[in-house]
């Protein structure tokens, strides 16, 4: 079907041609002449655009290798006794075949399995492709500008993390194995090869792999605030500014804040591990031998982790919340209740997430006294958050509730957040951790909240946007199918985990308590995790084939704003070039959230106001 | 051949997938945009109502069916006195956020329900409702307080060390890779220092063995270790080579233990390992047989006991630290206790490494004042002569002369213990040598030490009378002088008693 030209789009074009800002982008833009051939186009591009697809191409890669990783080590929870010889093509020694040809997984590879899928999915796929693929892609289009400030940074940043991709992959064939000493890589056991296989070169590579990673971030999130500042069209000023942008922009300002101190923590550990200083080490025998390391302090690293570790998962959670605050209230077709409480939430959380990291270290020795103000800080981000909840809430609440892939796991996300976020008002405060921590309550905890419930915005997102990407819809029957049963599947895998959690059992253990009588009674319930768990992951799979199938033969996108969105990226043409409006830049008039005002379904920002009409953006 | 068929299987399964999408997209052209909505809204609505029941009664019906894990119901009693207080605290947070859980879902899912699209609705244009908005702020706001303020206030009692007068045992525990090893204090109830570059596959534990207080130190590397119900523990929590975690679930403990830093957890049992299975006997799952392979065996309840573990990943072995620890009553703990040896004692004490080897312990003076009062009264009471001749075996002199050693003291002293315990008998002190030097010599070294132990004693008070010295130099060797040991043997002091 060919693009038809809609009512709404000829006012839009008149109105552009009116109102907007003309920087003469059509005089020099016959052809880009950095996207002559398909490798300049496609591969080293520096459109957004496609950065931002590439960001979520390879994060969909990493997350499926991510999955199977815990897939695996699924197996080995639920199903202790099963015979894993099938996975030998694979594992290759990592799966011990005995005599009887029973194959049995490696402890120090279930290890490495934990301590990869932790890496993967917090940094490569939940940072680099969720924050990674919609900031690029929707930072500039939603705020009206051609590209980022620095397109060729901005290219960097992806081919950096493209980097560290490769290092991490190529450490998964190491034959002393990947880094194993779990994803907050503590010392000493990550800075001695003595104490562990994974801590030899695994534990090196892992560290470049991450110093790569961080550049990567840097770069992006430098370009992430400038564009944001700078290049906001004409009467696009902060309030209004859709929440996708607000969340973006506080997530890049704390990754620029907190990923240098990682960096720098990284680095004091690579002295330590290499030129023999003492940072994190003191009176240390490991296997017999007396180090000659005093001096150092192992909870050092865990500040310098946790400084950017715990901003980490706001990182990953406050996109997620942008995404989910404008795909809800588009299909609800109601303006996002409380946008400037939302704003204020955001900022709030931004600026709380860096102090409160030390209630990841309650129990590691830190002063007691010292956790009053972690306990005091943590339990208030439980307001703005709460605040969140109730707004999006109040968005469906009298809405005309449009069900698609987007707005389901946009409630989905909601219903995440609320479990996961109930569970950390009994972890955020220190007495009840003392019971809490490192068991699978904590497991439970932050998968609900930032694992399950950051994908959901993702999900969210990447459906809201397909048509956007690709320039036609993904499956809606497939979409909907993936999130009932994904929901669903989900809530079996981790819920579960709350009541073994205060059974006690520890998290990291290789058999799952077997050898404790405290722990070894919950066999069945770990089979339903793991049974949930495969379950779940098949349902990704057909989200991976809907997704590859669709940019190939989905439904074609016929209109230019298919979802009667307010927002700028819905002005561009269905497949935008490089500079992606083709004339003038259309110059905003209003928020983004007139939805049911007046008797009109939805008002695109670039509609001017009418005479006595009030924007009810902040700030006023 | 199995990889490949499930490999199959999964393509199989997409390809159908994709086609039932493909189906009802094209039944959406047929039906026509808004019949298609209709029926979506419909759909969608119901199972968002269906999910919404389902979730909420599988939450609290998996909630109840577990709700002997939960803490402080059921069997997960807390086994010590601050446990309870951690206990109430998780329910009364669990009570609020409960609240909060259920009225946020059936409002979500509800109105995800009721506001279902429908052509033609009218939506509320609501941006925003301020008085609302302060209130959902509020509200959190003060539960927040009063959870921070509980919280707070048991944690700084649980994290707070004891002072000095405070009745409490302070033992160790120290995480390696893998195992636990504890150490008790001893009957002088103070644990010994370390200096972890001292560690030896015989001092595994580094212990610095020039402090006295570690000479009587227990060192407990395996098997079960022991509690008093009852009684403050302190326990001095160390790590010899990565982070571990001291991690006693039962008594809501829970500590790294970080290499170079010592760190502590203080906690009371107040449950003996005898009434926790007293109370697990009342529960169902706990009269299960505790090894399934055994139906008639012994039932959980009866096997029970409290398992410290370790909560910190410390590499492959992780998961393996398991030690058993009993809390038994204050008697039985003593009785218990008294049978443990002294690590320094029994492994180091005199063997190569024995950084005390030229001095003479306390506890050893002790033992040997009691072995000599024994030995005493069976001379005193015997009748034949050579029973009524005792060795003073700890009696040294400078090389070639008749000085008598610093440490030669103590033994003298039991010995005017002794001559005062028994006020009616006369002893001969008698000096001999080996058969090395010149006899004349020798003899005369052995009369001039004999007078000298004489010397020492009548100092004390010993009337002169009841002693006499002398010397016999190589006259009356123990043994045949045929080897450096026998010759040892043979250089002596002893005492014979006269009457």
């Amino acid at each position: 079907m060919a693009h038809v030209v809609t009512a709404a789009e000829t006012l839009e074009d008149q109105l552009t041609q009116e109102h907007g800002f003309d920087d003469h982008f059509h005089e020099h833009h016959h052809g880009d002449k950095f996207q002559s051939n398909f490798l300049t186009t496609y591969i080293f591009s520096t459109d957004h655009k496609i950065i931002g697809r590439q960001f979520l191409i390879t994060g969909i890669f990493w997350a499926f290798i991510g999955a199977a990783m815990s897939i695996v080590f699924r197996l080995q929870l639920g199903f202790p006794e099963a015979d894993m010889a099938w996975l030998k093509p694979i594992l290759g020694k990592w799966i011990q075949v005995d005599p009887n040809g029973i194959g049995k997984l490696d402890p120090e590879f279930y290890y490495s399995l934990v301590t990869m899928h932790g890496t993967i999915l917090v940094f490569f796929v939940l940072t680099a492709g969720l924050s990674g693929t919609f900031s690029n892609i929707l930072i500039p289009l939603q705020i009206g500008a051609r590209d980022m400030a620095s397109p060729l940074l901005n290219a960097f940043s992806y081919w950096f993390f493209f980097l560290a991709g490769v290092v991490l992959f190529l450490s998964l064939f190491l034959s002393t194995g990947p880094f194993s000493g779990g994803w907050t890589a503590y010392p000493p056991l990550s800075a001695l090869p003595q104490a562990s296989d994974g801590s030899g070169t695994g534990m090196t590579m892992w560290i470049v792999a991450m110093a790569l990673f961080i550049v990567s971030a840097l770069l992006g999130g430098i370009n992430y605030i400038t564009t944001v500042l700078n290049l906001r069209t004409k009467g696009m000023n902060l309030w209004r500014m859709p929440l996708t942008i607000w969340a973006f922009f506080v997530t890049a300002v704390l990754g620029v804040l907190s990923f240098p101190v990682l960096l720098s923590g990284a680095l004091l550990l690579m002295f330590d591990r290499s030129m023999g200083t003492s940072f994190f080490l003191s009176e240390i025998v490991v296997g017999g031998e007396v180090l000659e390391r005093i001096g150092g302090s192992p909870i050092l690293f865990q500040h310098l982790f946790w400084f950017l570790g715990h901003p980490e998962v706001y990182i990953i959670i406050l996109p997620s919340m942008g995404l989910v605050s404008e795909v809800l209230s588009v299909n609800a077709r109601k303006p996002i209740f409380g946008y400037t409480a939302m704003v204020y939430s955001i900022l709030a959380i931004g600026f709380l997430s860096f102090i409160v990291w030390a209630h990841h270290m309650f129990m590691a020795g830190v002063n007691p006294f010292i956790s009053n103000f972690f306990v005091i800080f943590t339990l208030i981000i439980a307001v703005p958050s709460a605040v969140k909840v109730f707004n999006w809430i109040g968005t469906i609440y009298g809405s005309n509730f449009r069900f698609n892939s987007a707005s389901l796991f946009a409630v989905g996300f909601v219903s995440m957040f609320i479990s996961g976020g109930l569970t950390g008002i009994f972890l955020g405060n220190s007495a009840i951790d003392i019971q809490m921590h490192d068991t699978y309550f904590v497991v439970a905890h932050f998968h609900i909240v930032m694992g399950i419930a950051a994908f959901f915005g993702m999900f969210a997102g990447v459906y809201h946007w397909f048509p956007k990407m690709f320039g036609r819809f993904m499956n809606e029957t497939l979409g909907k199918i993936h999130f009932w049963g994904t929901l669903v599947g989900a809530y079996a895998i981790f819920w579960p985990m709350h009541y073994t959690g205060l059974a006690g059992v520890p998290r990291r253990y290789y058999d799952g308590g077997a050898s404790f009588d405290a722990f070894r009674h919950f066999g069945d319930l770990n089979k339903f995790i793991t049974v949930a768990a495969v379950f779940v992951f098949f349902l990704q799979i057909l989200f991976i084939v809907n997704f590859f199938y669709s940019i190939f033969s989905g439904r074609k996108v016929t209109v230019k704003n298919p979802w009667g969105a307010n927002t700028l990226e819905w002005t561009t043409p269905i497949k935008a070039g490089h500079g992606n409006w083709p004339g003038n830049i259309p110059a905003v008039q209003r928020w983004p959230y007139d939805y049911g005002k007046d008797g009109e379904e939805f008002i695109p920002q670039y509609v001017p106001l009418k005479e006595g009409e009030h924007d009810h953006g902040g700030g006023h | 051949m199995t990889s490949l068929i499930v490999l199959l299987c999964i393509i199989l399964i997409a390809i159908v997938m994709v086609q039932i999408g493909k189906v009802y997209e094209l039944t959406t052209q047929i039906k026509g945009e808004e019949a298609t909505m209709r029926d979506n809204s419909k759909w969608n609505g119901w199972l968002s109502l269906i999910f919404l029941v389902v979730f909420l009664i599988g939450v609290v019906w998996s909630a109840y069916s577990y709700k002997n894990v939960m803490l402080g119901f059921g069997p997960h009693e807390s086994a010590s006195e601050h446990g309870k207080t951690l206990d109430s605290i998780f329910n009364v947070t669990l009570f609020f956020t409960g609240i909060v859980f259920v009225l946020t879902h059936l409002a979500l899912f509800y109105f995800a329900y009721q506001y279902r699209w429908q052509k033609g609705r009218k939506v509320k244009f609501i941006p925003h409702d301020n008085r609302l908005e302060v209130w959902w702020t509020a509200i959190p706001a003060v539960v927040m307080t009063f959870l921070v303020v509980r919280g707070l206030n048991a944690w700084n009692t649980v994290m707070a060390d004891v002072t000095p007068d405070e009745d409490y045992i302070e033992i160790e525990a120290t995480g390696q890779q893998f195992n636990w090893i504890l150490r008790y204090p001893g009957p002088d109830g103070k644990i010994g220092t370390r200096n972890y570059k001292l560690t030896s596959p015989t001092n595994q534990l580094g212990i610095d063995f020039t402090d006295p207080k570690s000479w009587d130190d227990v060192v407990l590397p395996g098997g079960e270790f022991y509690l008093p119900e009852g009684k403050k523990v302190r326990v001095r929590i160390v790590a010899k080579d990565v982070l571990h975690n001291f991690d006693l679930p039962h008594f809501r403990v829970k500590m790294d233990a970080v290499p170079g830093m010592p760190t502590y957890f203080i906690f009371r049992p107040t449950t003996s390992t005898a009434e926790y299975r007293a109370q697990l006997r009342h529960y169902p799952e706990y009269n299960e047989p505790f090894d399934a392979a055994e139906p008639n065996g012994p039932k959980r309840w009866e096997k029970f006991d409290y398992e410290l573990a370790c909560a910190e990943l410390c590499g492959k072995g992780h998961y393996s630290m398991r030690r058993v620890l009993k809390v038994v009553s204050q008697e039985e703990f003593d009785a218990w206790y008294k049978t443990q040896k002294s690590f320094y004692l029994t492994e180091i004490r005199g063997k190569e490494g024995d950084p005390n080897l030229q001095k003479t312990l306390d506890a050893e003076v002790r033992q040997r004042a009691a072995e000599f009062s024994e030995n005493m009264k069976k001379a005193v009471e015997a009748t034949d002569a050579t029973a009524k001749t005792l060795p003073l075996n700890h009696i040294n002199f400078e090389t070639g002369s008749a000085t008598l050693t610093a440490d030669s003291k103590y033994e003298l002293d039991n010995l005017v213990t002794a001559l005062n315990t028994y006020p009616a008998i006369n002893v001969e002190v008698a000096g001999h040598t080996d058969n090395v030097g010149d006899p004349a010599v020798n003899l005369q070294l052995s009369a001039a030490r004999a007078s000298s132990v004489v010397k020492y004693l009548v100092d004390r008070g010993i009337s002169a009378g009841r002693l006499t010295a002398k010397g016999y130099g190589e006259t009356k060797p123990l043994v045949p002088n045929d080897s450096p040991e026998n010759q040892a043997k043979n250089r002596r002091t002893a005492f014979t008693i006269l009457n």
